[in-house]
């Protein structure tokens, strides 16, 4: 769905046109009715990649393609949904004329886009709301309607550039849930995010860039996989003698010492420890690594 | 068609602008008050009444196509609604000559209101209204168009405030062509005759479409002078679009 081939924008910034790489060398693979969560922290170069898909931007050098055809063709964006990071609209249109709007704009046929007008107000809840000039919206509702813009055409990939920054967990948990049901519904979505938790939650595939590079891409599990953090045992009934076989990580709750062990073998023996003793092990929970965890120790070193 | 998608949503945006009511207001307030200062004079009181319509009219309606005009383009990437524009199927000429469309759409509402106005002064003050004068009309609202074009070019590449400044001294500078040119001429200087003849045929000489004087003291007009200056006003407005549009198409949206 999208493919780019050493993408690359270079900046020229301040009087005498200092040179910034804000991307360089990206090739990256989006595949059909996938959610790819593209993300990095803040100016890692998530949006001017977006732009440069859009067409906003054009790249130094490489090439890029959405769909199976290159950018410069207009008619591409016919099939492509597109929400801008913290976007501004016209505050003097109401949300059932800016819609109106961008369907001309895609020569939408007069009865299809009315019904799909009244659906799309209804999915993202702003119905009664349809009459109140843009001005005058909440910053969810801003992005609630954003996302009935991108979807107007009923695209078959939607790329959505940090929808869920700037909102509370209640407006980024409706967002997530449009997201969901837009892969329901067979779409392909591409969306950067610096709000990892969410990327987590919903993402098959996730890329990380940092300052301009894409340092890992894949799928959520495999980039996580071989990092077990640690397992924790919870046991009961078990005195002084099984923790002092424990190096690290034991704290007591009540009767209960919860452990946190490095591998199997140290699992195998304090349950064996623990059935000697006829204390009872509770639980044993392997802790792998957050995305989070992972984004610091990479991000945080380079 | 998408043209006229933007064209109508522009004028929508320009219709529902303070400013715009605000200039209004005061235009048909001048042209009103013609009324009041035609009786101090004694005679002539046509003529006031005609020379303060027609001017006000250009006046308000230059004030009207720069102020609208500078934000077009600027403020749509300022506050960054071009990004969902640009991102659906449409060229960038198809937007920057649909914005320019809107405009003109709210430039011919204005003047006609103007214009009403102005009728509606010699009608109750029992003046005839003259085919002259809907010509020097029809050549304001041409200056209009180049005006708008000029607005509209700065507005691609620079900020609100810039092309204001920028588009006004277009403005100034080409109501005095004429007048550089003799002045480059009476000098004799080589170098300054080449500079002041290359700045008379790059800015657009709106003299060309100033016949209010003509009209108020009822001097006979050449009528391929009003053709011709209706052709130099299209022409000079499809080169400045057209460099509009180069500027706008390499530009980046950042």
């Amino acid at each position: 769905m999208i493919r780019t081939e050493g993408l690359t924008k270079v900046f020229r910034v301040g009087f005498w046109g200092r040179k910034v790489t804000a991307l360089s060398y990206l090739n990256l693979q989006v595949n059909e009715k996938e959610i790819f969560g593209f993300l990095g922290p803040n100016g890692a170069g998530k949006t001017t990649t977006l732009k440069l898909l859009m067409g906003l931007i054009y790249p130094t050098s490489g090439r890029a393609w959405l769909l199976g055809r290159e950018l410069t063709n207009a008619a591409v964006k016919k099939e492509i949904g597109f929400l801008p990071e913290a976007p501004y609209f016209y505050d003097y249109l109401t949300a059932h004329e800016f819609l109106r709007f961008y369907g001309g704009l895609f020569e939408i046929e007069k009865n299809l886009l009315k019904g799909r007008i009244e659906r799309l107000l209804e999915m993202v809840g702003l119905s009664d709301n349809r009459h109140l000039p843009l001005g005058k919206f909440s910053k969810g509702m801003l992005q609630r309607i954003g996302i009935a813009q991108a979807l107007i055409n009923d695209p078959r990939l939607v790329i959505l550039d940090e929808p869920m920054s700037g909102l509370d967990p209640i407006g980024r948990r409706e967002i997530r849930d449009i997201i969901l049901k837009l892969r329901s519904d067979g779409k392909t979505v591409f969306f950067s995010s610096h709000i990892l938790s969410d990327a987590e939650m919903i993402c098959d595939r996730v890329g990380i860039l940092n300052r301009g590079k894409l340092i890992n891409v894949g799928r959520l599990d495999e980039i996580l996989e071989a990092r077990l953090k640690y397992i924790e045992v919870i046991a009961e009934g078990v005195g002084a003698e099984v923790v002092s076989k424990i190096d690290k990580g034991v704290m007591t709750a009540g009767d209960r010492i919860i452990m946190r062990l490095g591998n199997e073998q140290q699992v195998n023996e304090v349950i064996e420890l623990t059935s000697k003793m006829n204390g009872k092990v509770i639980s044993i929970i392997p802790q792998k690594e957050s995305l989070e965890d992972y984004f610091i120790k990479e991000v945080g070193t380079n | 068609m998408k043209i006229v998608v933007i064209a109508l949503n522009t004028f929508r945006e320009t219709v529902r602008e303070k400013v715009l009511y605000n200039l209004l207001f005061f235009a048909l307030l001048m042209i009103g008050s013609s009324v009041l200062l035609s009786t101090l004079t004694i005679g002539e009181q046509s003529k006031i009444i005609m020379d303060i319509g027609l001017a006000s009219i250009n006046i308000f309606g230059i004030l009207i196509a720069i102020f609208v005009g500078i934000g077009l383009v600027s403020k749509e990437i300022e506050k960054k609604t071009i990004y969902t524009i640009i991102s659906k199927p449409i060229y960038r000429y198809q937007f920057l000559l649909g914005k320019y469309l809107g405009l003109l759409i709210t430039l011919f509402v204005n003047t006609s209101i103007m214009v009403i106005g102005f009728f509606a002064v010699l009608l109750i003050m029992s003046y005839n209204i003259t085919p002259d004068m809907i010509k020097a009309i029809l050549l304001i609202y041409v200056e209009m168009m180049v005006v708008t074009a000029v607005a509209l070019m700065f507005s691609t590449f620079t900020t609100s405030a810039l092309s204001a400044i920028f588009t006004i001294s277009i403005y100034v500078i080409g109501h005095l062509l004429g007048d550089l040119k003799a002045f480059a001429a009476k000098l004799g200087n080589p170098v300054m005759v080449f500079m002041m003849d290359a700045l008379y045929y790059i800015l657009p000489n709106l003299e060309n479409f100033n016949i209010k004087g003509e009209v108020v003291h009822n001097i006979a007009l050449d009528p391929s002078f009003i053709v011709m200056s209706v052709l130099y006003g299209l022409l000079y407005i499809t080169m400045i679009l057209l460099s509009s549009v180069i500027i706008f198409q390499r530009r980046d949206f950042k």
